[in-house]
């Protein structure tokens, strides 16, 4: 069988096919040392647990993380996919932990210990490493640089997976598929068809191969889709990171500590936003809606003092003239703006006074998309007619909507790509051992 | 690899590390630089020192190239350690020696053998070295006592004094402000790190001696070499017990004291160093520096040396190799101790400054976050 996507679902689809009795083939369309998808810029995931384990303390129980999914995605949900999700949610750091993961003691390193997380340590990129390992030792074939460009069900029964390496098209033959390649929306002619002339000026933060080929193939072999592909996470991030793959450093955390304008100098706000974790998703759309898709974090001395390092140094400037200068922005303008501020600061934010002044240049930072393929219980790909081939399968975030189709949760993304990977590897090996 | 100011580079890496923290939990580095803006050469001169070259953080690093941020921390690191190791040498003139290490030490090593063998020649006669010696006094015939205590006791001398000041030197440069009740307090949590070398075990799985892989050997390795050398150093402090206190002149029986110390300190050091060679020789060239890699290298043959002429020494000493094999051994004692002050051995005291700096600072850092507070990365 073959596995489409070396992400964190395509890598658990694999080694549960493999350890199935299945022989498993796995196309990575990245190169090896980009290999994992958006599970390198993972930190945590999540997982119930009814009493304390070794690496999550304290207890987080089925019911709770059951209130929490309702109280994000609401009724609109896939209930049985969600139910296994949750019940999955308890094992799978145990079976990343056999596949050779390490997982951080609580309390070691800076981060607090977090009842409803655990943290791969070394980060995602190390979880990767190691699940690779176990697929090498397994005895998955891994091929990189490998992009599967379409997929046709053969007469009879399989599939003929074209795949593009090393700029050679080449045909596979295999019993089953499974499509692990990712939630769409890296690829900026899929986001210009989606969101229109405003996504010009996004930054993807995740891989650029998670591009929305597979999922468009599926649909246009008849799937369903699901969710609304105008719908997606997206925050702040830094206008001069790279275009891709900026993962976490790039993300602009210190909004509550300063004022945003655009590049008009004129002041924006979203009513709400606050200081809660979930400001960034809300400030996200409305940079998106900015001219431009840009905007200008302005901190003084006392703001930048508090504020998280982020990857990029912050513009400085001794006033707030050369600052505007520096940003290309009208000085007049932003020093109206600033003014208006500090007459009637918001609520968490000080006011802009205390030279050296510091600025951040901000673009929405595209996380996933609330979009993807509708899948029945054990990962098969359902039909827009309501049929389904029993030999192809998707997981991970491409079908992350059947129970995702609003909100998230944090951690949820890797356990929900690493539970639902696995499903699709029994029954795909299920499948193919008859 | 490295910008041409490493100091920038390494600004630009620790900021995009303390901006990610993921690899916090693999070394001390990163808690020490946890919500750090800025960073100065004193920051970054004790950082290099904390940084045990493990490469784990080369492997999880999620910006590692062909990533555009280009995060190499063991690389940047291992410039800087170089560096902190050449400004801080004493006397100062020895950075310039140092810079050139990799010829500096085999160079003092040769000397040294050849001021060794002149002596042999030149204090006993030209047959010293073909003669087989035996019985108690048959090494003071190759080498006369005095000079030859006169010789160790000189280089080692200097290998204690010029290691103290530039660690003093180091120490200046990295210490925190702080009270001597607190350097005291956090001593022997330094200590056993030192001791434990707990921080070789990369959080856990242990080094990256080559490839995503993790295991233990180069820990395990470092001990030996390590015990190695302090067997060894016991084993002479035990003969000059035998020969000041009770009057008995080497060589000694098999089964005693100084021989012992010393044929177990051998092996394990041999061993030891031999084995840390062959992790060197397999290591990822990435994350590695070539000029710390020499740097090693001369270390670790000098060390392998001296614990396989030592044995030899031993196993041939009623023959008559034994000659020009004692001289052989005492040429590389003394080298090693010449070449000490501007080695690799250097890594031992600066690595045990950084580790008491970093325990000072996590004494002082009370657990700050509040639990559940960590969200995800999104
Ligand atoms: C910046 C960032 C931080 C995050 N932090 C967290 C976190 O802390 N905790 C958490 O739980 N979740 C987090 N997430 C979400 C999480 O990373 C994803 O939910 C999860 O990794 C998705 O896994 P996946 O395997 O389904 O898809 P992906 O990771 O997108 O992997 C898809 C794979 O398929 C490959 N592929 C795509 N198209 C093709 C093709 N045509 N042919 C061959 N291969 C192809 C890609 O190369 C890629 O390797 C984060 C996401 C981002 C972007
Ligand atoms: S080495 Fe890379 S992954 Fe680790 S903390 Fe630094 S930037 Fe993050
Ligand atoms: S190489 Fe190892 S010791 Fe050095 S900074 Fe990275 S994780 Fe820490």
């Amino acid at each position: 069988m073959t596995v489409i996507g070396g992400g964190i679902a395509g890598l658990c689809a694999a080694i549960a096919a493999r350890r199935g009795g299945a022989a498993v083939r796995l196309l990575e369309a990245a190169p090896r040392p980009l290999r994992g998808g958006n599970a390198r810029h993972g930190r945590n995931f999540r997982l119930t647990h009814e009493t304390p384990l070794d690496y999550v303390p304290d207890r987080y129980t089925a019911d709770e993380l059951r209130a929490e999914l309702r109280s994000v995605t609401g009724e609109e949900t896939d209930r049985v996919l969600t139910e296994a999700l949750i019940e999955r949610s308890y094992s799978i750091a145990g079976w990343l932990i056999e596949h050779g993961v390490h997982l951080q003691p609580p309390g070691t390193g800076v981060m607090p210990y977090s009842r409803r997380t655990a943290f791969p340590l070394g980060g995602g990129k190390a979880m990767i490493n190691a699940l690779y390992a176990s697929a090498e030792r397994l005895g998955i074939a891994i091929n990189y640089d490998s992009e599967v460009r379409s997929i046709l069900h053969s007469e009879g029964s399989g599939w003929t997976v074209n795949v593009r390496s090393t700029g050679a098209d080449a045909p596979i033959r295999t019993r089953s598929v499974v499509v692990c390649a990712g939630g769409a929306g890296a690829d900026p002619a899929w986001l210009r068809a989606n969101f229109g002339s405003t996504a010009e000026g996004w930054m993807v933060r995740g891989t650029p191969y998670a591009d929305g080929r597979l999922l468009d193939l599926l649909i246009g072999a008849g799937g369903c889709a699901i969710g609304d592909p105008t719908t997606c996470h997206v925050v702040p991030v830094d206008a001069r990171g790279p275009q891709f793959d900026g993962g976490i450093v790039t993300r602009i955390t210190s909004i509550p500590l300063g004022v945003v304008v655009d590049r008009s100098g004129a002041r924006i706000d979203v009513v709400g936003a606050g200081s809660q974790p979930t400001h960034y998703a809300k400030w996200g759309p409305r940079i998106a809606a900015c001219p431009g898709q840009i905007a200008y974090l302005v901190l003084d001395t006392q703001g930048l003092a508090r504020a998280a390092p982020s990857a990029l140094a912050p513009v400085t400037a001794p006033n707030l003239g050369e600052l505007a200068a520096a940003l290309q922005i009208d000085p007049t303008a932003l020093l109206q703006s600033i003014e208006d501020f500090n007459a009637a600061p918001a609520n968490a934010a000080r006011t802009i006074a205390e030279p050296p002044f510091a600025a951040y240049p901000m673009r929405p930072g595209l996380t996933f998309v609330h979009y993807g393929i509708k899948v029945d219980a054990t990962m098969r790909v359902v039909q827009a007619d309501g049929r389904r081939h029993d030999d192809l399968f998707a997981a991970g975030m491409i079908m992350a909507a059947n129970v995702l189709r609003r909100g998230y949760l944090a951690g949820l993304g890797i356990t929900l790509s690493a539970v639902f990977g696995q499903i699709a590897g029994e029954e795909a090996a299920r499948h193919v051992r008859g | 690899m490295s910008a041409a100011d490493p100091m920038l580079e390494a600004e630009r890496v620790l900021r995009i590390c303390s901006a990610c923290m993921y690899c916090d939990g693999l070394c001390p580095v990163f808690p020490a630089i946890d919500g750090k803006h800025n960073f100065s050469l004193s920051d970054v001169s004790y950082l290099s020192n904390l940084c045990h070259n493990c490469q784990g953080c080369w492997h999880d690093c999620q910006y590692a190239p062909p990533h555009p941020f280009a995060v190499n921390l063991p690389a940047t690191f291992a410039d800087l350690r170089q560096r902190s190791y050449a400004d801080h040498l004493w006397p100062p003139a020895l950075g310039r020696a140092f810079r050139a290490s990799s010829l500096a030490v085999p160079a003092t090593v040769a000397l040294a053998l050849l001021i060794t063998f002149a002596l042999v020649l030149g204090t006993g006669s030209p047959e010293a070295l073909r003669t087989t010696y035996a019985g108690e006094g048959a090494f003071y015939r190759v080498l006369p006592w005095p000079v030859m205590a006169g010789l160790a006791g000189a280089t080692f001398a200097w290998a204690v004094i010029a290691v103290t000041l530039a660690t003093l030197r180091y120490w200046r440069t990295i210490a925190p402000e702080t009270a001597i009740s607190e350097i005291l307090r956090a001593l022997p949590i330094a200590f056993s790190d030192i001791i434990t070398l707990r921080h070789l075990g990369g959080g856990g799985p242990g080094c990256h001696d080559h490839n995503e892989r993790t295991s233990q050997r180069r820990r395990i390795l470092h001990h030996l070499t390590a015990g190695g050398f302090v067997l060894s150093g016991l084993s002479t402090i035990a003969a000059s017990a035998y020969h000041h206190l009770l009057g008995v002149m080497a060589p000694y029986p098999v089964a005693s004291l100084p021989v012992m110390l010393g044929l177990v300190g051998g092996v394990t050091m041999t061993v030891g160093a031999v084995g840390l060679l062959g992790l060197e020789a397999r290591a990822d060239r990435a994350p590695s520096d070539r000029g710390e890699t020499k740097l090693n290298l001369a270390f670790l043959v000098l060390l392998a040396l001296v614990g396989a002429s030592g044995l030899a020494v031993l196993g041939f000493r009623s023959t008559p190799a034994m000659a020009p094999l004692l001289t052989a051994h005492l040429g590389l004692v003394f080298g090693l101790f010449a070449a000490l002050p501007f080695s690799k051995a250097l890594h031992a005291p600066f690595r045990a400054a950084a580790l008491l700096r970093a325990a000072i600072d996590s004494n002082r850092r009370a657990s700050a976050r509040a639990p559940d507070a960590s969200g995800d990365s999104l």
